[in-house]
């Protein structure tokens, strides 16, 4: 039984459809890739597999485990073992780098955490996860949070965003290292030195998904694709994705 | 003295440092209604205090070059269900001076009593006061206190104020400053209001930055809920070159509470500048998702929110 199961999943805002009948597989312990343009449904479809507020699919399946999620509220999703790191994490004022370290089901040393994405400890245990940390700070102190959680599955939504390019491999390093802690990884990415280090890939294109292969030959097709930005309505088929 | 027992009893339950309060190297003033329980001096800081007309006048008075290091402790309030307290505060640092005054204002017991606190501040040249004010007014809410302080700050003087009531019930709360910065002076206030039930909350910081150089923060945070109500009204006059002033306001409002900011921002120099930012509403819905992705149910995540934005 693979650990997720998305099955011919839908979901429209208004009359626009963001995704149709999309099927999508994680086994446990794998890294698993997602490329797609500007408005595929990317982080629609993090926030459908999370359960975030206003995110119903219309139809289809989510199961975690064999379990059906559809009706299950945000946290006891997470209690479950599922987390999402957000492409732009929220700032919480007062709240300090160690509590948010320690939140939850947390049980992993924050220091250690947070060395492992680069953070000295001792220069930001101490800090608030506030605006007064930079966007690239407050990345690496998420993916820090994710780390303690030591979640069954993890979606990284543009993980590397805000990450000078110097420590992009760094980067790609830490998330490589989510598996020896037995997490899976959804990795949403354009970028392909992060995606490198995926065990697989997916294409989504037009609301599905529409290549599913190794990261070199998911990248290879992502990359001489004619669509900047999708618009759903052109290339639904896939076709010219 | 057993009524000051209690009263260091009660300031033990809420603030769990009333050791302190009675270390022989703290000056103190301890005060029930308008009754003198305790007042101790130290070298460089004088205090008085005796009842005049149904109120108390009170003098605290830290001479110019002092340095005390250890705060000064004032404890007021009323221990009985019922009472009125009517304080006349002045409060004087002398030049370059420097001193931390904690303000205890306690009302354990109380459904239905009334405190009016009138304080003059001074902070001499180049001097610096850090005036933390504590309130604790039961579970009762019933209430009624109002704190007014007029402050002058002198030339390169710092004035720093933190006002914070997040314990139990508010009451009715009607709090009003105002701040005068002389050139190169730097104001610095922070209050943190918890309202619950019918509480009743209005906050008033005036800040007039009238020398040159003047700086002037004003962070203001407030979160109410059930039928709780929140006004914050800030004002900063920007009057003088080079002056500097800054007013943030948050607001939370749960259940059917109400809350309403008024920043107020005038500015009479060219060369002044005041800016302002002011925020009301609901738990934002991302901080939330965000706590509860990582397994907080969501009365936690709120519960983390709300502290995180009184701390």
């Amino acid at each position: 039984m693979d650990l997720l199961e998305v099955q011919a999943l839908s979901f429209a805002v208004g009359d626009r459809k963001i995704l149709e009948r999309l099927d999508l597989a994680l086994a446990e312990g794998e890294i698993h890739a997602l490329l797609g343009a500007n408005g595929t449904g990317k982080t629609t479809l993090a926030c459908l597999v999370m359960g975030c507020a206003g995110y119903v699919p219309d139809a289809g399946e989510i199961r975690f485990r064999g379990r059906r999620l559809n009706d299950l509220p945000l946290h006891e999703r997470a209690r479950l073992g599922i987390t999402l790191a957000w492409q732009e994490p929220a700032r919480i004022e007062g709240l300090s780098v160690r509590g948010y370290l320690s939140l939850g089901s947390a049980r992993t040393d924050p220091a250690a955490c947070l060395a492992r994405v680069g953070l000295e400890p001792g220069a930001y245990l101490e800090r608030t996860v506030d605006k007064t940390l930079s966007g690239g700070q407050r990345k690496r102190v998420e993916l820090a949070s994710i780390l303690a959680l030591k979640p069954a599955l993890a979606i990284l939504d543009e993980p590397a965003a805000g990450i000078d390019m110097l420590s992009i491999g760094e980067i790609a390093e830490v998330i490589h290292g989510f598996t020896r802690d037995g997490t899976t990884l959804l990795l949403i990415t354009h970028q392909q030195e992060i995606a490198r280090v995926a065990d697989r890939a997916s294409y989504l294109c037009g609301g599905r998904i529409v290549m599913t292969g190794s990261p070199q030959a998911v990248a290879q097709r992502y990359q001489t694709r004619r669509c900047r930005v999708c618009d759903g309505q052109v290339c639904r088929d896939g076709t010219t994705g | 003295m057993e009524r000051q027992d209690d009263l260091l009893r009660a300031l033990y339950t809420v603030y769990g440092d009333a050791g302190t309060l009675l270390d022989p190297r703290t000056a103190h003033l301890v005060v029930e209604g308008c009754d003198v329980l305790s007042r101790q001096e130290i070298p460089g800081v004088e205090i008085r205090a005796e009842p005049h007309d149904e109120a108390l006048i009170a003098e605290v008075r830290v001479a110019d070059g002092a340095r005390v290091t250890s705060p000064i402790h004032t404890c007021v309030g009323i221990l009985g269900v019922q009472g009125a307290q009517r304080i006349r505060l002045r409060l004087v640092l002398g030049r370059e001076s420097s001193a931390s005054l904690l303000a205890h204002c306690l009302f354990p017991n109380a459904e239905a009593a009334r405190h009016v606190m009138e304080a003059e501040i001074e902070v001499g040249e180049g001097a610096e006061l850090h005036y933390s004010e504590g309130h604790y007014h039961g579970t009762s809410g019933g209430v009624e206190v109002y704190p007014r302080a007029r402050v002058r700050v002198g030339p390169h003087a710092r004035y720093l104020a933190d006002f914070s009531l997040l314990t139990g019930r508010v009451g009715r709360l009607m709090l009003d400053y105002t701040i005068e910065a002389a050139a190169h002076a730097v104001v610095e206030i922070n209050a943190r209001v918890f309202g619950h039930g019918s509480d009743e909350i209005r906050l008033r910081d005036e800040v007039i930055l009238a020398g040159e150089e003047a700086r002037g923060l004003v962070r203001t945070r407030v979160a109410v809920e059930d039928e709780a109500s929140a006004e914050v009204v800030g004002v900063t006059h920007g009057r003088a070159a080079g002056a500097r002033g800054h007013m943030d306001c948050l607001e939370l409002v749960r259940d059917r509470a109400r809350a309403r900011a008024e920043p107020i921002v005038d500015v009479s120099h060219p060369l002044a500048k005041v800016t302002h930012e002011a925020a009301v509403g609901t738990v934002d819905q991302k901080q939330l998702e965000t706590l509860m992705a990582h397994g907080l149910a969501p009365e936690e995540a709120v519960d983390v929110i709300i502290t995180g934005i009184l701390r």
